[in-house]
């Protein structure tokens, strides 16, 4: 048996699709200078939201719908505290993700065992089902909608008077506030977003890749997609290659598990290597992305300068 | 009279703060095309009447007349549809962004992105302030972020702009090519009023001079026969306290040296250090005069030790170089400081008086022994502190950020004194303190000195070092000047220094930022 | 008339006791109404959660059992949180120290004693100190942010566990098992009551509380580290290190963590399988702020927390409903905690708006 390249490149685009999601949406609420913590909990929720949406409606189009307001609900729940009440805002994201993953299972309970028709490709058989033209017509609307929503975002943030807005809120909020735009108002609409898009992403676990409700079916891609964001430097196109980056080594966690080692490359003894490395592989090379972009000159150094801290005018 | 109305005419305005009269009855006139100085100290009350006119605040009393007709500026908006312009002294930028988005943001009503774009770079090429408008903020120099908040303020076509302090960070050459832009506007019409307290650049561009002190109007003028020395006057005034010779009063060894300390300033608006040098002596009080914002808390940070500097023999206490310790060593070899926050940097507002006790006594006072707070230790002190300085608290263990400013300051000031150390450098110690306090602080101060320990007070209040001090210098854009017996000072001579002018040959300022 | 906030003249002390209480007796009443929202009986899941498990000594060792763990992660977490730094891997913190402990345990090859069973926990202490001097580094040299790099490290320890286990350190006599042997029987800590399962480590965890509490209040690093978080400036003119707290806040949260870890394996449960990390390290988050980041609250805070944990349990059999719900409640009872903390410094005053004033533009045209 040869090595599928196809089914291999399918593979890392259906998991590289929900980081993508979820990074996007914490970029721009991150850009608006909230730091949610909870991508992992606004994930599962549209997870659960999402598939319950499935189960009783069974239009998938509308269980994206779902997803989103769940997410999007969570992150407003986040907001509230966070941005109304001033709390800590690591805190608050830590207290969402417990949340979330909590009041995802609940709600799961009830829809654990049922399946829903996969959410898969739009195009007709003749080219979502191609051994070849699959690879580009074979995916799920959510891709193509992640995809998508890379460019609307950059877009938005960089061309539209909205986004301009939005970042200035972001770099200093004194100043856009004194120069009379809502600071509070625009972040709220910030972290909404980013729940939606977040909880997207979970919907893709429930809906794309394994058609049902498992708890946790997330499995700390809400982390992954947080790192992404600081290690794309807050830019919309890095987040897509570091997702589809993060993608490629989860993929190679299977990759090595299945053997591939032994078809590929034979000749280093790569198939010894156990297999937890290669599941440890995307994390540790996150830290080390983040320490080379740390070490840069420019640091971190792109981060909104108002990330994380509460807003507090003087009257 | 059939000349055209002033553009800005103000009468009677009056603007009172509780304590304090800020503005006091002051009129005068701004005509049209004219460039304006308005004069003054800190504390003057510049800053107050501008942002009157500006809409910020409304005044007690008194009318703004614009064109001739009466008006009430409500806010900055409606100011700047009455065509009133300003540029602030602290810009509000926002540093990730272009030059483009920030004037973009900066705009009152939404133009169309293209047309926007035009008119920027009309009005910067007509006026000569070069930019890029797609240069991102953070890399641009200071001079260049001037230009971003002047373009913001011309793009809405004013007749009268105002500029707050607008040259305290730019470098001589900055400072030219922003007269030439402030000429030629007001030969196309536009009034301008040119808040400063340097008088070479006030002689060097402006026409008119309106001298304010202590909230009322002094004086009005024109710089181009004016001298420097007479403006200075006039800003100072003779308002003065008695200098008392002090009597009796002997000055012991060297003990705190400052060689030629330098050290570059922080941040974009940092001002950086410059072969500061100056000596004081045991029992002598060494006061450093200068307008806010040249210095002085960049030099506060390196006498205190909260930023070393490398040279170690840049600083020195009875000849040991100290120059590279941190805060606490130097605690520990005599020096006690007292920065001009109180709450936040001097104490901490959340502990109690008894806590921010051990914050700056623990070793000296060994409240705090091989690592473990005393607590009775502390608190015996606290209470010692509190008494001596007459402190109004519920006691020891009253949280600092329920005191009073005054009490406060009496508290911070206090706890240094009666560590009793070799050295103590205190900036602003009265700042904001009624003036029961401030007496009393000062006679601490003249207390401590007179027991053989050698003081260095910075501050704005040119009255306080005068009745203070002994020795004086004046800091200005991160220099020294050379230290002068008080009892001996010129104080022209001090008001040209304040204000920039320099008896020596070196250049003006040439601190350019980071 | 309107809600005001007025900022109150000092923290009120009254406040940073009540608002924890508050934000239980809340939760409870909102578990209630939601309860029997979704059609099963409120009262009796919110008694079985909270209450009941106050009430059923047999419960009580349970209780011990879950609430150690906790109460020592938690004290290690506050000190960080309290000067401002972001240990969140303290789960894997707690592994790796488990891990370290179970290696000194398989070298010395089945023997016990005192000397083994200290040395085995000092190397769970340094083990999980260890750990977390990664994201201290980083955060020190690198200015990485501490928050994703020990998350980070959490799933790569996972993985170091999965491993371990799985290879190495395999239970040959385990039927193919992933879980290392179990430890001999003078490897692991005395039980202090006989037919309980309360071993030492519990006692340890009812002790260092007060410890920290000592050191907190009285010494020099208890203070620079209240005034690193309170004022970064005032800290730096008393002559404070900021460096240096944020290294030794890590490696004493790693440090705890890793100690929680080896007590676990040595106390409760011999041996260390998959299912070890049972999401203790960010449950202890959650009870660092319910203490109010207070060495005492953790110890109450944990307890707090631990008898939801059992009372999860019971009620499982009692209403049905699953272990998943204890984890709505933990967060339920943060997102409170952190929302009074508003209450703590300022008042809520009902006023009067203002009349608004209206002077008019009088342009001159």
């Amino acid at each position: 048996m040869g090595f599928d390249v196809i089914a291999s490149i399918m593979t890392i685009v259906g998991l590289s699709t929900p980081i993508l999601l979820a990074a996007l949406g914490e970029l721009v609420a991150e850009k608006s200078g909230v730091l949610n913590l909870g991508v992992e909990g606004m994930m599962l929720l549209g997870a659960i939201g999402g598939f319950a949406v499935a189960v009783m409606v069974g239009n998938p189009y509308v269980a994206v719908l779902g997803a989103a307001a769940a997410g999007a609900i969570g992150a407003l729940l986040f907001g509230f505290f966070a941005l109304t009440l001033n709390s800590n805002q690591v805190a608050t994201g830590l207290a969402l993700t417990i949340f979330g993953t909590g009041v995802s299972s609940l709600i799961g309970l009830r829809f654990t065992g049922r399946i829903v028709l996969p959410f898969g490709s739009p195009f007709p058989p003749a080219l979502s089902k191609d051994p070849f033209w699959q690879v580009f017509f074979g995916y799920s609307p959510i891709v193509y909608f992640a995809l998508i929503m890379v460019v609307a975002v950059a877009w938005f943030l960089n061309r539209t008077r909205g986004g301009l807005i939005l970042r200035a809120v972001g770099e200093n909020d004194l100043s856009a506030h004194s120069i009379g735009y809502s600071v509070v108002g625009v972040r709220y609409a910030a972290v909404a977003f980013g729940g939606a898009m977040a909880g997207i992403g979970g919907a893709y676990f429930s809906l794309v890749i394994t058609p049902m409700w498992a708890e946790r079916m997330t499995a700390g891609r809400g982390w992954i997609a947080l790192a992404l964001v600081v290690f794309a430097g807050w830019k919309a196109g890095r987040v897509l290659i570091g997702a589809y980056l993060f993608g490629f080594l989860v993929w190679l966690e299977l990759f090595a598990k299945g053997n591939g080692f032994g078809i590929i490359l034979p000749q280093l003894p790569l198939q010894n290597v156990p297999s937890q490395f290669w599941a440890a592989m995307p994390y540790l090379m996150t830290i080390v992305v983040l320490a080379i972009i740390s070490a840069r000159p420019s640091g971190g150094g792109n981060a909104p300068a108002c990330l994380g801290k509460p807003f507090l005018p003087s009257n | 009279m059939t000349d055209t109305p002033a553009r800005l005419a103000l009468r009677g305005l009056t603007k009172r703060f509780p304590g304090v009269l800020a503005n006091d009855n002051v009129s005068f006139e701004v005509k049209p095309g004219e460039i304006h100085a308005l004069l003054g100290e800190n504390g003057a009350g510049k800053s107050t009447l501008v942002k009157m006119i500006y809409g910020i605040m409304q005044p007690d009393a008194g009318e703004i007349y614009w064109n001739g007709q009466r008006v009430t500026v409500t806010n900055p908006k409606a100011a700047r549809k009455l065509g009133i312009g300003m540029v602030f002294q602290h810009f509000s930028l926002f540093e990730a962004l272009t030059v483009f988005e920030n004037i973009a943001l900066g705009l009152d009503a939404k133009v169309a992105q293209r047309d926007l774009e035009a008119s920027i770079r009309e009005v910067m090429n007509r006026y000569g302030l070069k930019l890029d408008p797609q240069r991102v903020v953070s890399d641009l120099s200071v001079g260049e972020r001037q230009r971003i908040e002047i373009v913001r303020a011309l793009l809405l076509n004013p007749t009268l702009l105002i500029m707050d302090e607008p040259t305290s960070v730019l470098t001589p050459q900055e400072v030219e090519q922003l007269f030439v832009v402030l000429r030629q506007l007001a030969r196309e019409g536009c009034s301008i009023l040119y808040i400063s307290h340097k008088l070479h650049e006030i002689k060097a561009l402006c026409e008119t001079a309106t001298i304010l002190r202590g909230g009322r109007l002094v004086d009005t003028c024109d710089p181009r026969v004016e001298t420097s020395r007479s403006m200075a006057e006039k800003m100072i005034g003779g308002n003065l306290k008695t200098i008392q010779k002090p009597v009796g009063r002997t000055f012991g060894v060297e003990k705190f040296v400052v060689n030629r300390l330098s050290m570059p300033g922080v941040g974009a608006f940092g001002i950086s250090l410059k072969d500061i040098t100056f000596n004081v002596k045991a029992g002598e009080i060494f006061g450093i005069a200068g307008v806010a914002g040249n210095g002085q808390n960049a030099l506060l940070l390196a006498l205190s030790g909260e930023e070393p500097v490398d040279d170690a023999a840049a600083i020195s206490i009875d000849g040991a170089p100290i120059g590279d310790l941190n805060a606490r060593r130097r605690r520990l070899k005599g020096l006690s400081s007292v920065p001009e926050e109180r709450n936040g940097h001097a104490a901490v507002p959340d502990f109690s008086l008894s806590d921010n006790s051990v914050l700056t006594g623990r070793d000296r006072l060994r409240l705090a022994v091989s690592g473990l707070i005393r607590p009775t230790a502390a608190k015996k002190y606290t209470d010692e502190v509190i008494s001596n300085f007459a402190v109004k608290a519920t006691g020891n263990d009253a949280v600092a950020g329920s005191l009073s400013g005054g009490n406060l300051q009496k508290y911070i000031m206090g706890r240094e004194i009666l560590q009793k150390p070799t050295v103590l450098v205190v900036s602003q110690p009265t700042w904001g303190v009624d003036a029961g306090a401030a007496a009393a602080i000062h006679q601490a101060i003249v207390d401590l000195a007179a027991t053989g320990s050698a003081i260095v007070v910075i501050s704005q209040d040119l009255d306080e070092l005068l009745s203070l001090c002994d020795t004086l210098a004046v800091i200005n854009g991160g220099q020294l000047s050379r230290s002068m017996k008080v009892s001996e000072a010129d104080i022209h001579e001090i008001g040209l220094l304040m204000g920039g002018i320099h008896g020596e040959t070196e250049a003006g300022a040439a601190q350019h930022a980071a | 008339m309107r809600l005001k906030l007025e900022k109150r003249l000092q923290p009120s002390r009254l406040m940073v006791v009540v608002t924890p209480i508050l934000s239980v007796l809340l939760t409870m009443l909102i578990g209630v109404v939601v309860f029997d929202a979704l059609g099963v009986n409120g009262q009796r899941a919110v008694l079985d959660i909270f209450i009941t498990p106050f009430l059923a000594s047999y419960k009580w060792q349970d209780v011990a059992t879950k609430a150690a763990p906790l109460i020592i992660i938690a004290l290690g977490l506050s000190i960080g949180n309290r000067a401002n730094v972001w240990n969140i891997g303290a789960e894997g913190q707690y592994v790796i120290g488990a891990l370290c402990a179970a290696g000194v345990g398989m070298a010395a090859g089945g023997n016990g004693g005192v000397v083994i069973i200290v040395l085995m926990i000092l190397a769970g202490m340094l083990g999980g100190a260890g750990w977390a001097a990664v994201p201290a580094v980083l955060r020190t040299r690198l200015s990485v942010n501490e928050i994703l790099s020990s998350l980070m490290l959490t799933y790569v320890a996972l993985q170091v566990l999965g491993y371990l286990v799985g290879g190495p350190w395999k239970d040959p006599n385990g039927r193919n098992f992933p879980a290392t042997a179990p430890l001999a029987p003078d490897q692991m800590l005395p039980i202090l009551i006989p037919g309980t399962t309360i071993h030492l480590g519990i006692l340890v965890a009812l002790i260092l509380p007060f410890v920290f509490w000592a050191i907190m209040a009285r010494s020099v690093f208890g203070f620079q580290v209240r005034v690193v978080g309170s004022a970064p400036h005032a800290a730096r003119h008393g002559g404070f290190d900021s460096k240096q707290t944020i290294w030794l806040a890590m490696l004493i949260g790693g440090g705890m963590a890793g100690l929680a870890g080896a007590l676990e394996l040595t106390g409760a449960l011999k041996k260390i399988d998959l299912g070890f990390p049972s999401g203790y390290g960010f449950t202890a988050i959650i009870v660092s702020f319910l203490g109010r980041l207070h060495p005492l609250g953790a110890l109450i805070a944990g307890i707090m927390l631990a008898v939801t944990y059992v009372g999860g349990q019971l009620a499982k059999i009692s209403v049905k409903i699953p272990d998943s719900t204890a984890g709505i409640f933990q967060a339920m009872m943060l997102f409170f905690i952190l929302a009074s903390d508003i209450l703590v410094r300022y008042r809520i005053r009902l006023v009067r708006s203002p009349k608004a004033t209206v002077p008019v533009v009088v342009p001159g045209e």
